[in-house]
């Protein structure tokens, strides 16, 4: 019996050495976000993007290297930066190289300064930070490193693109500034207000204030001063609950000019909205889903709605992510030696299925990219939303937005 | 002034929502001394239950049929957990009704998912009733408005004129008096806990395409409806109408002025200070009234509780 057991352990051993060595050969990435808690259903949505993204576009063909697939390996932070470390070193000590986070610019602060020291310390087991949805400006300026690299259009560079689009229109004179009290919905208010003011100096900002984050019942009042206001347009960071609550009560009490925001789509919210918000919720973002951009693009949704029918391809960026991840571990040779991989990604155009060229910038690590100004319709759309019918349709595009951004990142290479 | 009748309409419409909500737990308070912190939860089953049935019946069969649904769990409820959990004093009450809460949010999220629902005022109420300058009025509120003032005249009918509001009167004060009288007075227990939370079940329903249905929405409400009951005085109808519609003002209002904490101050002869960067109070002269708008009602429980700890319209002197 002893002898049975020692075996069995011995054996059991072996297996699991044999299958961390066949798991070995796949390049992980720790997927770091929220997938309990209120804000499970976004880092859900995310979850799936990534895994969906690595199959398709890595793994069913041929992998990299030679026939490396891609792995996603999830991990849950509850949208906490003090859970968010403790993942992050049990996916540095699993071995992964490569961490991807994005809800949440609080968490993201805290990863790069973390990955940052980590990185310095053990030259040996360095990873890199895929951030493909934290548009904390901060992190591509004072606080940018190495080791970071953004996806996503930061705030400053949304705000811009939106405003652009907004000056074109003449009779646009009032402007209401609105958003959650806390650092994002304060980036964008002064966002807001500075490209307003160099754009537009004849329009007047009639409002400009921050509500308690997810604490408002009714929305009522708000839009009572918005329409009280004047204004011929309302601008919003908010998402969620506040953005649907926000634009709702809005509509529903008298307000007739556009919207425009950063996050009114998917997640129940454009099923929500509706008929109420066809032709004026407007939002900024990034590839063309309506029309959708070029057929390599149609062939990717349709094998995601296949795979995810209730899902939603409503962060399009993530899709680059894997796409130029691939790429530059492609040419650096190796996907363990990631300082190579980085030199890569560094400086790297590419073209993304989306539509449009991406462009790394290797001053900040600031992904530089077409941003598109959408509206919430049910007409001509391809891919709709929450099954609604009712989807984003692009209106106008700025090519390459920001490109010449100045950014007071000092990156200090290895 | 348009604003103002805008303001005093949009505040009867937040504190009558309330009232339904408060009605039900007061009466429950009052009568088993039990705080149902599960209250919201059975307005957000409410919400949730009203959508699934207007998908396939329409609106007006979920107004009908979701409230029932909602005061046979409640009354469940009452029949086969809180009276078995009564005997063992009110603090298991307590976190039985707590962990009930839990449990129907997680419910809720387990079947519906964490999405909001898209669901949204029937066509029929889905027109802008008047204007008052450029602020419209939508149907629906008017519909709200009526819909709890006849709830509430009904209730007070039933509660005053019949005789089984008498006895539930009765068994208010002095339950064991009531049963020496060949009352049953667990069923009359069941019977409030149930209406309670049929009512609550109403205000979800009606409040659901407005404000919105999701999970939190039963956290939203949960605390203000207690303020609700104390500042009213508990098991008193009136006082919860009343108070239910102050807060509803109260906030409205202050949400819909922007009035500095620093006018304030300068307006009862207070300057303000010079280097205010520097201030230890400078949070407190920058603050405004929207800022401040949702602790108001709390500010206002803490002063009921000073001055009239049965509160406005309370009768019990405990």
């Amino acid at each position: 019996m002893k002898k049975f057991t020692k075996l069995s352990a011995v054996s059991a051993l072996s297996l699991v050495i044999g299958a961390s060595a066949a798991f070995a050969e796949n390049i992980k990435i720790a997927f770091i976000d929220p997938l309990s808690g209120p804000f499970a259903s976004t880092g859900t949505n995310g979850l799936h993007q990534f895994e969906f993204a690595a199959d398709y576009m890595v793994n069913q063909k041929g992998g990299v290297l030679g026939g490396t697939n891609f792995e996603i390996v999830a991990f849950d932070n509850k949208i906490s930066p003090k859970e968010s470390l403790i993942q992050l070193q049990v996916a540095i000590d699993q071995g992964i190289r490569y961490i991807a986070q994005g809800n949440s610019s609080g968490v993201a602060n805290a990863l790069t300064e973390a990955i940052e020291k980590h990185n310095k310390r053990n030259p040996d087991s360095r990873v890199l930070f895929l951030n493909y949805a934290a548009v904390d400006p901060a992190l591509t300026n004072e606080k940018c490193n190495f080791w970071h690299f953004r996806f996503d259009a930061n705030a400053d560079i949304k705000m811009d693109a939106l405003t652009d689009v907004m000056a074109k229109d003449e009779s646009m004179k009032k402007v209401y500034i609105i958003g959650q009290d806390y650092s994002f919905g304060k980036a964008v208010a002064a966002a807001a207000v500075k490209n307003l003011g160099e754009k537009r100096p004849d329009v007047e900002i009639v409002g400009n204030e921050l509500h308690p984050i997810g604490k408002v019942k009714d929305f009522t009042p708000y839009s009572r001063k918005i329409v009280a206001s004047g204004a011929d347009a309302i601008i919003t960071g908010n998402w969620g609950a506040d953005m649907l609550g926000l634009g709702k009560s809005a509509i529903e009490n008298g307000f007739d000019g556009p919207i425009f925001t950063y996050y009114a789509a998917g997640s129940g919210i454009t099923a929500a909205f509706g008929e109420s918000g066809k032709g004026r919720i407007r939002l900024i973002s990034q590839g063309g889903i309506n029309p959708i951009a070029t057929e390599e693009a149609r062939a990717t949704y349709e094998a995601f709605e296949a795979k995810y029918p209730e899902g939603n391809i409503d962060q399009s960026r993530i899709f680059n992510v894997i796409g130029m991840l691939s790429t530059a571990i492609e040419a650096a040779g190796t996907a363990d030696d990631v300082v190579a991989v980085a030199k890569q990604l560094e400086g790297m155009e590419y073209d993304s299925q989306w539509g449009g060229k991406v462009f790394m910038r290797p001053q900040d690590h600031q992904i530089i990219q077409d941003m598109n100004v959408g509206v919430h319709t049910d007409e001509n759309i391809d891919f709709d939303y929450d099954n609604s019918g009712f989807g984003v349709y692009t209106e106008s595009t700025v090519t390459m937005a920001s490109m010449d951004s100045p950014t007071t990142c000092d990156m200090k290479r290895p | 002034m348009e604003l103002i009748l805008v303001n005093v309409i949009d505040g009867l419409v937040t504190g009558l929502l309330l009232f339904m909500l408060s009605a039900g737990l007061t009466l429950i308070f009052s009568m088993m001394g039990v705080l149902n912190f599960a209250h919201a939860s059975f307005y957000m089953l409410g919400a949730y239950f009203a959508y699934q049935i207007s998908l396939a019946l329409g609106f007006w069969m979920g107004l009908l049929v979701a409230p029932l649904i909602v005061g046979v769990i409640g009354a469940g409820v009452e029949r086969y957990g809180l009276r078995r959990v009564h005997q063992y004093g009110h603090v298991p009450e307590l976190i039985f009704t707590f962990g009930l809460a839990l449990l129907i949010e997680e419910m809720v999220q387990f079947v519906w998912g964490k999405n909001t629902m898209p669901y949204s005022v029937p066509e029929v109420l889905n027109f802008t009733a008047f204007s008052i300058g450029a602020n419209s009025i939508p149907a629906y509120k008017i519909f709200m408005i009526f819909t709890s003032v006849a709830i509430f005249i009904g209730l007070l009918f039933v509660l005053n004129k019949t005789r089984v509001g008498m006895i539930i009167q009765a068994a208010l004060s002095y339950p064991r008096t009531v049963e020496a009288l060949g009352h049953n007075v667990p069923l009359i227990f069941m019977g409030v806990f149930g209406v309670g939370t049929a009512l609550a079940g109403v205000a979800g329903v009606i409040a659901g395409p407005v404000l919105g249905t999701f999970p939190g929405m039963a956290f939203v409400l949960g605390s203000i409806v207690f303020v609700t009951i104390v500042i009213g005085g508990l098991g008193s109808l009136w006082g919860a109408l009343v108070a239910s519609l102050m807060i509803g003002w109260i906030t409205t209002f202050a949400k819909s002025y922007n009035v500095q904490m620093s006018d304030i101050l300068n307006a009862v002869g207070i300057s303000t200070p010079e280097n205010l960067g520097n201030s230890v109070f400078r949070d407190l002269w920058t603050v405004t009234s929207p800022q401040i708008a949702d602790i108001l009602p709390y500010i206002l429980m803490v002063l009921i509780l000073i001055f009239r700890p049965a509160g406005l319209f309370g009768k019990r002197e405990s």
